[in-house]
């Protein structure tokens, strides 16, 4: 949806100290001046598809789809990208930018790692300094992505403050960048944080529906009925989203993370629990008590585990474009095991949930209609921890 | 006229900030009270926040001591009204965007003017965000202090001009905890803001010492001092707080 100077509806925004201030205008200006130039615009048409593996193939899930005897089900395979997800689209379009801006360090924050993997990637690739952010909890259930991180050249520190995890990586990330802006560019990972960040994330993730469009319409003569993907911060469901939203008969799902069911404490599915709030940088739904202190929020899903959303999912929730729906931690490990066996994907955890609701819905829908799901990522780095959750003692 | 302009009547002004409820709501009183006794001009009572993203550990831990003890914004304003008993002393609250926002802008501003809080510091609500709560603030004559810093630059002139009650200056980058030394020329920054405005001006941020305050005190109207006493309320007593802001405020007499 167009957003005007960084409010989507009434959300969205810069709530961030002064300090940063100066800093985020300077970001919008050369994104807008970047936005228009068509050889910026190559140049991450370029990385995408010669260093990235852009374009993504859109698979007919035959196998699923006879199973679940309902619709045809098509899955976006943003796991087949270099380095194993969606979040790669993001950081070369904001690595670029921060090239152009004369920036030679890059800081991220990451939940489940692949963020910081795909940041710690092009950093290396272009020959940047970077450091990442991680929630010490999450430097445990994903240490396979701090070493991977650590050997494209990247300094990861482990946070201790919090919960330790996304949330407190996105905090430290932050206050890291509030310390030294001159020579740093904070790439956020998700479609969250203050203007031009939610924008920036929603253009550079779009990739992923403006080729799902293309490559439906070359497949099946139409458009999807309906397009699901997993929302954490929301980047790669606002990608898979952004191309069909002025389509309206094509319905919009997001599907987040029930943890252990959306009436419990422990979960992370803020659009339907949460409450309007301003936290990082930006005015949402976040999870939160009657007073606004931030809650301490639970997923399986390290990189689903946020207690806020992306300001433009909140208004599309508003507006009922797109509608979102809990998978708890059962259901999302159901589908892990499910797809693997059906279509031979190990797909990643947060992907996961998407699949799972894929599940409840094709069966209600007529042979002739169409899904799309994305499958953000692949699932590598969650093999252990779910041997784990099914009591199996696997070696990393 | 507010009572904040009480605090830079007479000679520079000492500012202190307290975490409400750490260590518990009853000594925060007794702090306030040996803030006041010490010589501070002006208290900034810190509404604890889960997140506090402008603020270094020292803050950042006590924020979670408080709300470890349940500490909630309804406590506060308790905590508020005992002091109030006591003392006159102007004050402002210093939190974060969301707890007023989640009380309500007209509500939260109410509860300011019952209590004679005279102001607010929101760290995350910068100039282009603040139209909203500003409408309220100026219907209830309360004032929202304005953060100058020294990456404002070009922004100082409409800063400098919308600043009521105070200016806080922030001395230097990043967040707050004390510093051994200040970077930025602050003086720079200072010299510029008074081209715009006769508000008076407080520095913050990084000062402990009575020589740093007394070095920061030539720049501007006042000095802030945060992380050292929400310190010294961790690991001591109202009455060792009450010296340390004495020699404070004997140094910049
Ligand atoms: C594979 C994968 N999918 C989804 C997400 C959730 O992020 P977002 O909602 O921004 O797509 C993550 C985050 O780490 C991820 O690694």
């Amino acid at each position: 949806m167009s957003t005007k100077h960084g409010h989507y509806g009434e959300y969205g925004g810069q709530f961030v100290p002064e300090t940063l201030m100066n800093e985020l205008t300077k970001i919008e200006t050369s994104y807008q001046e970047a936005k228009n130039d068509p050889e910026f615009q190559q140049e991450v048409h370029d990385l995408l598809n010669n260093y990235a593996n852009r374009p993504s193939l859109l698979s007919y899930a035959k196998r699923m789809s006879d199973d679940l005897g309902g619709a045809q089900i098509y899955f976006k395979r943003e796991d087949l990208n270099h380095t194993g997800a969606h979040k790669i689209n993001n950081v070369i379009g904001q690595a670029l930018l921060a090239k152009r801006m004369g920036k030679t360090r890059l800081i991220a924050e990451t939940g489940a790692g692949q963020h910081g993997v795909a940041t710690a990637t092009i950093a290396a690739l272009l020959g940047m300094e970077c450091e990442i952010y991680m929630g010490k909890e999450d430097t445990e259930r994903q240490k396979l992505n701090v070493y991977r991180i650590e050997l494209l050249g990247a300094k990861v520190h482990p946070v201790t403050t919090g919960s330790m995890v996304l949330k407190d990586a996105v905090n430290a990330a932050m206050q890291a960048w509030t310390q030294r802006v001159d020579d740093t560019f904070y790439v956020l990972g998700s479609a969250v944080g203050p203007h031009p960040f939610p924008e920036m994330v929603h253009d550079f993730q779009s990739v992923i529906s403006k080729e799902a469009k293309q490559q439906i319409l070359a497949e099946t003569g139409k458009l999807p009925d309906a397009v699901v993907a997993c929302v954490g911060g929301g980047s790669n469901a606002i990608g898979s989203f952004a191309a069909f939203i002025d389509d309206s008969e094509v319905a919009l799902i997001g599907c987040e993370a029930a943890g252990k069911g959306v009436d419990t404490k422990q979960t992370a599915a803020t659009i339907e629990r949460g409450s309007t709030g301003i936290f990082h940088g930006m005015k949402s739904k976040f999870m939160q008590n009657e007073d606004g202190q931030i809650d301490e929020v639970y997923s399986i899903s390290a990189g689903l585990d946020y207690p806020g959303v992306g300001p433009e999912h909140s208004a599309l929730a508003d507006m009922h474009r797109a509608q979102y729906v809990g998978i708890t931690d059962d259901e999302a490990v159901d589908a892990f095991e499910y797809i693997a066996k059906t279509e031979g994907i190990v797909a990643a955890i947060e992907s996961s949930h998407a699949i799972a609701y894929v599940k409840k819905l094709a069966p209600t829908m007529r042979k002739d209609q169409v899904i799309i799901c994305t499958i953000s990522g692949r699932g590598d780095k969650d093999v252990a921890s779910i041997a784990k959750y099914r009591g199996v003692d696997v070696d990393e | 006229m507010s009572r904040i302009s009480n605090a830079f009547k007479k000679e520079k002004a000492f500012i202190g900030f307290v975490v409400a409820g750490d260590p518990d709501l009853k000594v925060t009183v007794e702090n306030v009270l040996a803030l006041e006794d010490g010589g501070a001009d002006l208290v900034e009572i810190g509404i604890p926040f889960s997140d506090p993203v402008a603020d270094g550990p020292v803050i950042q831990d006590a924020d979670q001591r408080a709300l470890n003890q349940n500490v909630n914004t309804e406590d506060v304003f308790e905590l508020v009204r005992l002091i109030r008993e006591q003392s006159d002393i102007p004050l402002v609250f210093l939190t974060y965007a969301n707890l007023v926002f989640k009380s309500g802008y007209e509500t939260f501003c109410k509860k300011c003017v019952d209590l004679e809080v005279s102001g607010m510091i929101i760290p995350d609500l910068p100039y282009e965000e603040q139209d909203d709560l500003l409408v309220v603030m100026e219907q209830n004559d309360l004032d929202l202090i304005q953060l100058i810093t020294p990456t404002s630059k070009e922004r100082i002139p409409k800063l400098a001009k919308r600043a009521r009650g105070f200016i806080y200056v922030v001395s230097s980058m990043g967040i707050t905890g004390t510093r051994n030394e200040f970077k930025e020329d602050i003086s720079q920054l200072t010299n510029e803001i008074k081209k715009y405005t006769t508000v008076p001006i407080a520095i913050g941020f990084g000062i402990h010492t009575p020589i740093q305050a007394v070095e920061m005190s030539h720049l501007a109207d006042g000095i802030i001092v945060g992380s050292e006493i929400v310190r010294i309320a961790h690991e001591d007593s109202p009455q060792r707080l009450m010296t340390y802001i004495q020699e404070m405020k004997d140094a910049i007499s």
